[in-house]
């Protein structure tokens, strides 16, 4: 099966470690990965941000870039949800047709390959925020929980509230950051009493956050998105 | 009717002057007691309403139900409207149109005085607060008592309501004993000596202070929850008796009613009355609904009931929302306010935030679409929120309230602005540069090099990294890295 990577403008400039990580699992997965050089940016911080004409012209980049690919998988629910959710209203048919084509990564993994066990090997405590975006927008459910359960050595202790906001919500952090940190706080203090260390989540901007967070604050728990723990093996692990 | 043009005058004076809502937020996220006052009721509130729900197994169907009910008569509101007047005048009633909160004033304190009184009774209600009524009655020398125990905290504690339901969420039982203590001797019977702060005693010093008032009123004004065209009956849905109190005992009774709040027929009653009290207070059903047909009950041998009845139909910027096909379903609101309960940015702000009796995310978006986007506050309510989507999870109605506050989002952003250019040249700038890979990957190659997110630090960097670390930056963007190492 052959695949084309979506992996972001904020994962391609500032987590390029979450991009590698989710080419080398699917490739051990035995998916053949593509990485269109067109794509940048979906449009969702311009468009939740009130300027609809100035996200045009990138959604109808992002789906030229995409074209002809069965599949478009990309670690990010908020960035699939926008093309979900968003890109039928915005680019009507050829954006509808974007949108049955584009998949988040637990959500290709778990419905289009048919796997819970990837085969990989992380020996940490882990507790798992479930962004609001592939939470409520895409339902992607339990699908996380499963992958993670089925990761050799790992230990996955729930998140208390773990369906409450992190508090990033794009230019939400910016233009309310008082609420937002009192937010974040909130969800770093519940994933510090679950003695996990590492924090785990499928949308590294929500980590960006709550990583901030937690090394401003020097606290002993680390953010980690899901592609890195699911592409640890035995062979090469992620530390 | 006249149709209403600029929905710009619906301001309530006590709310004018307000700062935007960053500012207000910010204070309020640091009072460690309102903190957690909120926390622990609405996590409190939340819980039992997902309980209250997951009893039915028609939850969504009841929830579309309703959103269609009231869509539908949205969109013929001037036929349900003209029905429900002719209805409330035939069962004795007198109907009043009220364009905008200074019409709606003038027409109640007018019947004020034609009664001879100087004080009303109140129930609780959304729209009064809306347009200022207290206010306005009181500079007529008119004195209105609240009855709804937690508007009764509010109105003695000099205070404004923070939450739809519960208008005095802000405050513990500690609080409310001072305020009872030391206020309620000045707007009547004061309270026990030695009051103090457990439920129950509260709840009897109010029930003495109410007592009196009820007694005494000749003239009730109150809201509705719904009005049924068909019939043109009202109908009052609480909790504690107070408002059938008001609804019965007076001579005239004044109901000043959003023209939103009409349902076609007594059968869509079915729907709401199930709704509405699970998403509320999480019960299966409310302790009072009072319904009422004009003046019937009082013309029935041996009635009982008010004498006289007048509806204020109020306006007050919704014809202007019905116009805007994205922001219209704002209007399906029940008021409800489990979109209050389960908002964390509602949790941390508290309601006075929001600068409107409509906190919350109902609030942000009912409240720039009610009185236009012209002040600092009503500006920046379309950016409180995160958009996380918990709102809309629990609308009974299903009002997509992200979709609207994007919506409203770029109203702000096309009208512009002193404060926004800063942000236009940002967006566009960003645009530029994403719509360019190959410069875009040049300025992330600058970016990883000197190890700094941009050569100048971006707008709204401060912002973040008040709190929060900015992350470290990659040797090498992704697209490098692919160029290396998979072609």
């Amino acid at each position: 099966m052959r695949v084309a990577l979506f992996v972001t403008c904020v994962n391609d400039a500032v987590y390029p470690a979450t991009g590698i990580a989710t080419v080398e699992l699917l490739e051990r997965l035995g998916v053949t990965v593509d990485f269109p050089a067109g794509q940048t940016c979906c449009g969702q911080p311009a468009f939740n941000t009130g300027y609809r004409r100035e996200t045009l012209p990138l959604v109808r980049r992002t789906l030229h870039a995409f074209q002809g690919y069965t599949h478009v998988v990309t670690p990010s629910g908020s960035c699939a949800a926008m093309v979900r959710r968003h890109y039928p209203e915005l680019a009507g048919a050829a954006g509808a047709e974007l949108a049955t084509r584009t998949y988040e990564l637990t959500e290709f993994l778990v419905d289009v390959l048919g796997v819970v066990d990837v085969g990989a090997c992380f020996p940490h405590r882990v507790t798992y925020h479930p962004s609001c975006h592939g939470a409520r927008l895409l339902g992607l459910g339990d699908r996380a929980h499963r992958l993670l359960t089925a990761v050799k050595g790992l230990e996955l202790v729930e998140l208390p509230g773990a369906d409450e906001c992190c508090g990033f919500g794009g230019t939400f952090a910016v233009k309310n950051p008082q609420v937002s940190t009192a937010m974040g706080r909130d969800k770093t203090a519940s994933a510090l009493a679950t003695g996990a260390q590492v924090l785990c989540g499928a949308d590294n901007s929500c980590l960006m956050h709550l990583g901030g967070l937690l090394r401003r604050q020097d606290a002993p728990l680390r953010t980690l998105h899901i592609a890195e723990i699911l592409n640890s093996t035995e062979e090469k692990p992620r530390p | 009717m006249r149709r209403s043009t600029t929905p710009a005058h619906g301001a309530a004076p006590v709310h004018l002057g307000m700062p935007s809502f960053p500012r207000a937020a910010a204070e309020a996220v640091h009072d460690r007691t309102l903190r957690a006052n909120l926390r622990h009721a609405t996590h409190t509130i939340r819980e039992k309403r997902a309980g209250a729900v997951a009893e039915l197994d028609d939850w969504d169907r009841l929830r579309e139900a309703g959103k269609r009910i009231k869509d539908h008569t949205l969109r013929h509101l001037d036929r349900y409207l003209e029905q429900l007047e002719e209805a409330v005048t035939g069962a004795g009633g007198a109907v009043h149109w009220a364009e905008d909160a200074a019409e709606a004033n003038r027409i109640v304190t007018a019947l004020v005085k034609q009664t001879g009184e100087r004080e009303v009774v109140k129930v609780k209600s959304m729209a009064t607060q809306e347009i200022g009524l207290n206010e306005a009655l009181r500079a007529e020398g008119i004195a209105a008592y609240e009855t709804d125990l937690a508007e009764l905290i509010v109105q003695l504690g000099d205070d404004r309501p923070s939450h739809i339901l519960v208008p005095a969420i802000h405050r513990n039982r500690g609080e409310i004993r001072d305020i009872f203590a030391d206020r309620m001797g000045r707007w009547g019977r004061p309270a026990p000596e030695g009051l103090g702060d457990d439920p129950r005693e509260l709840a009897e010093a109010a029930r003495l202070h109410l007592r009196e008032k009820f007694l005494r009123a000749r003239v009730a004004v109150s809201g509705a929850n719904f009005m049924v065209a068909e019939t043109g009956t009202l109908v009052v849905v609480e909790s504690e008796g107070n408002g059938r109190m008001c609804l019965t005992l007076p001579e005239t009774l004044i109901s000043v009613v959003g023209i939103e709040k009409t349902v076609p027929t007594w059968r869509d009653l079915e729907v709401f009355l199930q709704t509405l009290p699970r998403s509320s207070t999480a019960e299966r059903m409310n302790p009072y609904t009072s319904m009422w047909t004009g003046t019937a009950a009082a013309r029935a041998r041996d009635g009982d009931g008010p004498r006289t009845f007048h509806l204020v139909l109020l306006d007050n910027g919704r014809t202007g929302v019905l116009a805007d096909d994205v922001g219209r379903q704002a209007l399906r609101c029940i008021r409800c306010s489990a979109c209050l309960n389960v908002c964390p940015v509602y949790e941390r702000a508290g309601g006075h935030a929001y600068g409107s009796v409509y906190p919350g995310p109902i609030g942000a978006i009912l409240s720039p679409q009610l009185r236009g986007i012209g002040s600092d506050i009503d500006a920046s309510l379309p950016y409180a929120s995160s958009l996380c989507g918990a709102c809309f999870e629990v609308c009974p109605v299903a009002i997509d309230i992200p979709e609207v506050l994007v919506h409203l989002r770029e109203r702000v952003a096309d009208r512009g602005g002193a404060g926004r250019r800063l942000e236009k040249a940002a967006v566009k700038a960003a645009g530029w540069l994403l719509d360019h890979p190959g410069a875009l990957a040049a300025v992330e190659r600058t970016a990883s090099r000197t190890r700094a997110l941009l050569p100048n630090r971006p707008p709204g960097a401060g912002a973040w990294t008040a709190e929060r670390e900015l992350p470290e930056l990659p040797p090498e963007p992704f697209r490098d890295w692919w160029r290396k190492n998979r072609t």
